[in-house]
């Protein structure tokens, strides 16, 4: 069973492998950190999983949403610290399209997590599209102060939307939030079919 | 309490305004993105047929009421990005202009006959339809154009389809808004066989 798993994992690796790293950072003539904080909000693929996490996160309640709200953005710096220092690794282009379908699935679902899943869920978000953005940004030749603004914008869409959704009482509100969370998945699983017919 | 709904209330259709009015600053981050958002926001209402599903959907989900209401837009997303999946994939779906015809005819007919069956069998029922939706629409890109934006904008545009039908649906609560209802279940089922004979001929 569990080699089956690994066989799995191992093709479905394969099969998204890419040899891109995306950065995309906008030149918005501010400075690198202002360029930063721009490209989460010029980058679905970046910025779609964030509000992914928040919105999961509040749906989990205040501690999960508070622990995000530091995690997410500091695990984001960290390897993407990490991928700009680092050698040029190579990560799935198929991450995006993961990203968006776990944690859309997991909203659309309304799952009681609890704080420490829903925490390494954001640690773990952080590290691979953190890892992601500071490759890029060393392969575009950027400076990396760019990361700061990226993590900085990070912390503010998660902060104001876990705390919006964690506030909600309403039961229709919160149904928004599980729609929204279907609608991200369905996305996610859009750009997955993209991503394995090779057209994009 | 209430000066503080309405304050946040004024304070969200401003902001709303100024977003509205903005000019557009084009940054090119990534080619195409502002055109796949576009495309796949203008697609899902480009098509009359896929437009009355959608509708349909959302008046049936609100003539069932809770939890139909909200287990069908919550589902119906999730079950057509599946078609689509599988057409980016190259699986062959046989019949997806007469499953998408079929669609209206039956969804039409639901809302007129306001039928009541199982929840589970609303929810195959309207799942079953998605699939022949994603499959058509879902993975008409363009060339040179962003596959993540179009998926944004057609997922999107499909979601505000639903809530239309859901907001029209709301007027279940009336007698003169049930009969309405159905008579618009009946419209939806006959615009369904007219597409049904155009793709059979």
């Amino acid at each position: 069973m569990r080699r089956r798993v690994l066989a799995a994992i191992a093709i479905g690796w394969v099969l998204l492998w890419s040899g891109t790293a995306h950065a995309h950072l906008v030149t918005t003539g501010l400075g690198p950190v202002y360029d930063g904080v721009s490209h989460l909000f010029t980058t679905f693929d970046d910025l779609l999983p964030v509000v992914a996490m928040a919105l999961l996160a509040g749906l989990n309640g205040p501690i999960s949403g508070r622990r995000a709200l530091f995690t997410l953005p500091v695990a984001w710096l960290a390897a993407g610290v990490a991928g700009y220092s680092g050698p040029v690794a190579l990560l799935p282009a198929g991450v995006t399209s993961l990203s968006l379908l776990a944690l859309g699935i997991l909203t659309a679902a309304d799952l009681k997590l609890g704080p420490p899943v829903v925490t390494a869920l954001a640690v773990g978000l952080g590290i691979v599209h953190g890892w992601l953005n500071g490759a890029g940004i060393a392969v575009a030749g950027r400076e990396a102060s760019g990361l700061v603004g990226i993590a900085a914008a990070i912390f503010v869409v998660a902060a104001l939307l876990s705390a919006l959704v964690a506030s909600l009482q309403r039961p229709w509100t919160r149904i928004a939030v599980r729609v929204a969370g279907s609608w991200i998945a369905a996305i996610g699983l859009l750009l997955l079919g993209w991503t394995l017919s090779g057209r994009i | 309490m209430k000066f503080e709904a309405s304050r946040c209330a004024r304070t969200l259709a401003a902001a709303g305004i100024a977003a509205l009015l903005a000019s557009p600053a084009w940054a090119h981050a990534q080619q195409g993105q502002a055109s796949g958002l576009l495309t796949g926001l203008r697609h899902p209402v480009s098509g009359l047929d896929h437009v009355l599903a959608m509708v349909a959907v959302g008046l049936w989900g609100a003539q069932l009421g809770a939890p139909a209401i909200w287990l069908l837009p919550v589902t119906f997303p999730m079950v057509m990005a599946f078609g689509g999946f599988l057409g980016l994939l190259g699986v062959s779906l046989p019949g997806v202009e007469i499953g998408i015809a079929a669609s209206a005819v039956l969804l039409g007919s639901m809302v007129a006959k306001e039928a009541h069956p199982p929840l589970g069998s609303a929810a195959a029922l309207v799942g079953f339809f998605a699939i022949f939706h994603g499959y058509a629409h879902g993975t008409e890109l363009p060339p040179g154009q962003s596959g993540l934006t179009y998926s944004v904008g057609f997922v999107i545009a499909t979601g505000c389809l639903h809530a239309t039908g859901i907001a029209i649906g709301l007027i279940h609560r009336w007698d003169w808004g049930r009969v309405a209802l159905r008579v618009a279940g009946a419209a939806v089922a006959a615009a369904g066989v007219f597409f049904l004979w155009r793709a059979v001929a």
